[in-house]
């Protein structure tokens, strides 16, 4: 018996080691084979085009004419392009505008919504529920809101016997009123993570302030707000991506107009190629934007790396 | 670090169980609660007012006054506005690109996600920061060589031309292979001892763990495509392949003053995701703390 399982099992031992020898092979290749579909999808429409936009930037090149390599001279005639300084000025304002306030507003939502009471679940999903909707047709609902004539704001303005404003056909009010319509659709994410982040936070750590007589300005100060740094320092990051992304809800809204007034960088590429059909400065204005977007998500990186290593 | 999917769910379902207990709140409390109706209300009015402007009689827009409610409901407005434009068919093109473009960006997702939690591979680090990074691009700055590419590939005007292009989706491999790597390798090390092939152990034993992630990729990556503008609006030219939100750009453009009509095609335009957000809201908004977590 003992030599009959010995004699079976030998052959069966050198079938396994085969097997597993030429498993590892396939084990070897394998990841590749499961990283190829999006490898190639990624290479195709993202890599490649990264680099082609490098190289589109030092030509000369209408949809029309012929190409011809110029070297930097889309970039020197940037600098003195005003639209682009007011593009880049406005993107400037729109991102102090809606990074800081939807964070804000987020915040205090989610402080309010991280206790019992009652309609908890529905007022969470009534703040949240313009997230989900199209920036096209937030653009449209906001154009007839904030309408000049009949617009509802104004119509609320003039029953109250108040004056009406020009929210979206004057330069002053235009700009405000985006940022208004994008506190609206992006104050839900925000609250969404503070709220996750909020609920991480050990019950023991607010009872062991009570219990030491902090107040509930200073349990916030002291206790919560450190405790939420990391999600604070992530929203800003994803926060400041969103607003330099922004194209939908102002080509919608006021397709960067009045004058140049709402004209942020991704509107201005937009118009340089498919409107102008200057291909290489508008190619350029994409380098420089993918440029700063790069070097603020290091230098904040890093900044962040730093602070948490502090405390 | 892992996502942590099961506490939110628990703290979530524990609160809840406190909600249905807690009484009137008082004091402070009541004040808390009064600011956080009345901010609702400001979030909700702008969705209330499309939705009265599009039932209400055209004829009531243009008299000056604030009505809050319409004086009476006119449902052939849904009607009127829906033979506008050929709604149909941008719906039916919409759809099936929102199908077809959440089960190919999945897919492909999931496959790379896997390969990147469960395997060490020479490039893999470099590779996996490649990909993430492009989630800072703005689709504007590739847009002119992307455009390129696809018109090359001869698929102006088709659906593949945006499906295709939106399969390199970052955030979905993110995702995925943060949910996969607490995974056990054990599980994987059996049924490779069993003889099982690498793809059948994807299949049948790393897929069906992966439910919760799959339901929030499939979510978002809808919702991204029924929302798509910017990269549409460039590769469908044609009206014939446009989309529901290509379709509300071009009626703002031929409407602008018929806002009954604009806010009922809006309304039939936000339908479908609204559904999806009811019914999905959980997976929905956890999908969105357990990313922002990290």
């Amino acid at each position: 018996m003992m030599t009959d399982t010995t004699n079976v099992k030998t052959p069966e031992r050198a079938v396994r080691v085969r097997a597993s020898g030429g498993a590892k092979r396939r084990r070897n290749i394998a990841p590749y084979i499961f990283i190829a579909p999006n490898l190639i999808v990624f290479t195709a429409f993202i890599f490649i085009p990264i680099l082609g936009s490098f190289y589109v930037s030092l030509n000369e090149w209408s949809v029309i004419g012929a190409r011809t390599f110029v070297g930097l001279d889309n970039y020197k005639s940037l600098l003195t392009d005003d639209i682009f300084w007011e593009a880049s000025r406005n993107t400037g304002i729109y991102a102090l505008g809606t990074v800081p306030t939807t964070m804000g507003f987020g915040l205090l939502v989610a402080l309010g919504l991280n206790r019992a009471m009652p309609g908890r679940t529905l007022l969470r999903a009534i703040y949240f529920v313009p997230v989900s909707i199209s920036l096209v047709a937030v653009g449209l609902i906001s154009l007839w809101i904030l309408s000049d004539d009949y617009g509802a704001v104004n119509n609320l303005l003039q029953s109250l016997g108040l004056p009406t404003v020009q929210w979206l056909s004057s330069t002053t009010w235009a700009m405000p009123s985006l940022i208004a319509v994008t506190i609206w659709i992006r104050l839900g994410f925000n609250m969404v993570i503070y709220l996750a982040a909020l609920q991480g936070i050990p019950d023991e750590l607010a009872q062991a302030a009570k219990v030491d007589g902090a107040s509930g300005w200073q349990l916030f100060r002291y206790v919560t707000w450190p405790m939420l740094a990391p999600t604070s320092f992530l929203l800003v990051v994803l926060n400041v991506i969103f607003s330099l992304h922004v194209f939908d809800l102002i080509f919608v809204m006021t397709d960067g107009g009045p004058g140049f007034s709402t004209t942020v960088l991704v509107q201005y590429i937009y118009r340089e190629a498919f409107q102008s059909g200057d291909m290489g400065s508008a190619s350029a204005v994409g380098v420089v934007l993918y440029v700063v977007l790069m070097a603020f998500t290091l230098f904040y990186w890093r900044i962040s790396k730093q602070s948490q290593k502090a405390s | 670090m892992t996502l942590a999917r099961g506490d939110v769910a628990n703290a979530a379902s524990a609160r809840q169980r406190k909600v249905t207990r807690s009484r009137i709140p008082r004091g402070k409390n009541l004040i808390i609660w009064i600011a956080l109706v009345c901010g609702a209300a400001v979030m909700v009015f702008p969705l209330y007012w499309m939705f009265a402007t599009a039932v209400g009689p055209s004829s009531e827009l243009f008299d000056g006054d604030f009505n809050l409610f319409p004086s009476s409901i006119v449902w052939s407005n849904f009607g009127d506005a829906w033979g506008l434009l050929p709604w149909g068919t941008y719906y039916v093109n919409s759809m099936i690109i929102a199908v077809v473009g959440v089960i190919f960006t999945v897919f492909v997702n999931l496959l790379s996600g896997y390969a990147f939690a469960k395997f060490r591979f020479f490039g893999r680090d470099v590779i996996f920061i490649l990909m993430i990074s492009t989630l800072m691009v703005p689709i504007q700055v590739i847009q002119v060589p992307a455009f390129m590419v696809v018109s090359e590939l001869g698929m102006v005007n088709s659906i593949w031309g945006v499906i295709l292009p939106r399969g390199a989706e970052a955030f979905g491999i993110f995702l995925v292979r943060q949910f996969m790597v607490s995974i056990p390798d054990e599980l994987m090390a059996s049924a490779r001892l069993d003889g099982a092939g690498e793809f059948r152990i994807f299949w049948s034993i790393v897929l069906p763990l992966c439910k919760p992630v799959i339901g929030v990729l499939v979510i978002f990556t809808f919702m991204w495509r029924w929302n798509d503008f910017a990269w549409p609006l460039v590769v469908l030219q044609e009206q014939s392949s446009f989309t529901v939100p290509l379709g509300l750009n071009l009626a703002k453009g031929m409407y602008y003053t018929d806002w009954t009509a604009l806010m009922s095609m809006t309304l039939l335009s936000i339908i479908p995701m609204l559904i999806v957000f009811v019914i999905f809201q959980r997976a929905f908004v956890q999908g969105i703390a357990s990313t922002g977590m990290k």
